[in-house]
């Protein structure tokens, strides 16, 4: 499995309210409301933690699914995020400059 | 020394001045200027009520007519060009300079373009100080002010038609929200929908916003910050393809529902309601 690393975009406003997320893009002022379990993900997207190791260490501890069923439900709604233009998804992690990392570097 | 008027330079001087026209909305003065008197004239009449001509204006436009062919159909376009705003729809074009406050319009002599760009001007202004403008009507009862929040047909007009006679109708489509402290007010605009008449030029604290929902029978349900906040995003009038702006209307709207009362209201088409609002 390749490793997908998730970093959020720059052009949102977010607001943590009663424990869910509440994102608008700037780009287009589109309203996203996140679950809880999204708003793990979404505040876990630091471009540098594997998103294999945000489901395992977030998502299966807090409740209750196999790593397998939560890993592919999160797969999905990161692509989803990231079709929008709230989310990227990369191959590798971000350096710190915020550019993903040359693996020869 | 004073000036002698019966001079043709001066009596010039002195028409050109008289063009000016100063529309105060939400206590904020914008003055419009334009050459041509029989417009000038529709725009007092238009926002008669809310005309202040010794108020020092927030911003300034000079208008110029022209025979536009396109009409409104088209969607309105805001953006910003280094610190100048760009309004456009197919019946006017305006800028607005943000560090001058002067600005420019073209347009139509239709006075409904003048609405659309007095609204996005203001919308534009409150969006620094954390105020907006709502898709509500709303109305002033015992010194308290109550918006109800809806899209078109969810009975905006209706509960203005149904108020009982000692409420104050602040307008029936457009409502202005400002921030005062730690508070907030609402204000009342001249822009009217189907009710077709001006609010008055009025404002009150404001106590509640209802959301509003029709219903078999009258009743207020309480609604969680988040979901008000989702419903208040919703119908604010907002415009301008900007990042900033935008994420300023977003916080301002979370931090509006922390401050101010929120309820669904889901009403029958019942004078009885207003037993129920305050």
């Amino acid at each position: 499995m390749n490793e997908k690393y998730i970093v959020r975009s720059a052009k949102v406003a977010s607001r943590l309210l009663e424990g869910e997320m509440m994102i608008m893009s700037a780009a287009d002022s589109t309203l996203f409301n996140l679950n809880k379990v999204a708003t793990l993900i979404w505040q876990a997207a630091d471009g540098r933690t594997p998103l294999s190791e945000i489901v395992q260490s977030r998502i299966c501890r807090e409740f209750d699914v196999r790593l397998d069923v939560a890993y592919r439900d999160a797969e999905a709604f990161v692509h989803e995020l990231a079709s929008h233009g709230i989310l990227t998804v990369l191959d590798q992690p971000v350096a710190a400059s915020g550019a993903p990392e040359k693996p020869w570097a | 020394m004073s000036a002698d008027v019966s001079h043709p330079i001066a009596k010039l001087a002195v028409d050109r001045e008289s063009e000016a026209v100063v529309v105060e909305v939400g206590g904020l003065p914008i003055e419009f200027r334009t050459n041509h008197p029989p417009f000038r004239r529709l725009i007092e009449r238009r926002y008669a009520g809310f005309l202040n001509p010794s108020a020092r204006p927030a911003c300034r436009f000079e208008i110029r007519l022209t025979r536009s062919a396109r009409g409104i159909e088209q969607d309105v376009r805001v953006f910003k060009v280094g610190s100048t705003w760009c309004l456009e729809r197919g019946d006017f074009q305006a800028e607005l300079d943000l560090r001058t406050c002067e600005g420019s319009i073209r347009q139509s002599g239709n006075p409904y373009s003048l609405d659309s760009v007095l609204r996005i001007t203001h919308s534009l202004l409150l969006a620094r100080e954390g105020g907006f403008l709502l898709h509500a009507a709303s109305a002033i009862r015992k010194d308290r002010s109550f918006v109800f929040a809806g899209v078109s047909g969810a009975g905006k007009t209706t509960m203005i038609r149904i108020a009982p006679a000692d409420l104050t109708v602040l307008t029936d489509e457009v409502s202005y929200v400002r921030r005062a402290g730690q508070r907030y007010r609402a204000y009342g605009t001249p822009f009217a929908g189907e009710w077709a008449r001006s609010g008055a030029n009025l404002s009150a604290p404001l106590d509640t916003v209802f959301f509003l929902e029709k219903a078999t029978a009258n009743r207020v349900d309480s609604i969680s910050p988040r979901a008000a906040a989702s419903a208040l995003l919703r119908h604010i009038l907002f415009f301008a393809e900007d990042a900033d702006l935008v994420r300023g209307v977003f916080d301002s709207a979370v931090e509006f529902v922390s401050r101010v009362n929120t309820a669904r209201l889901a009403f029958q088409p019942d004078a009885s309601i207003w037993g129920l609002v305050g």
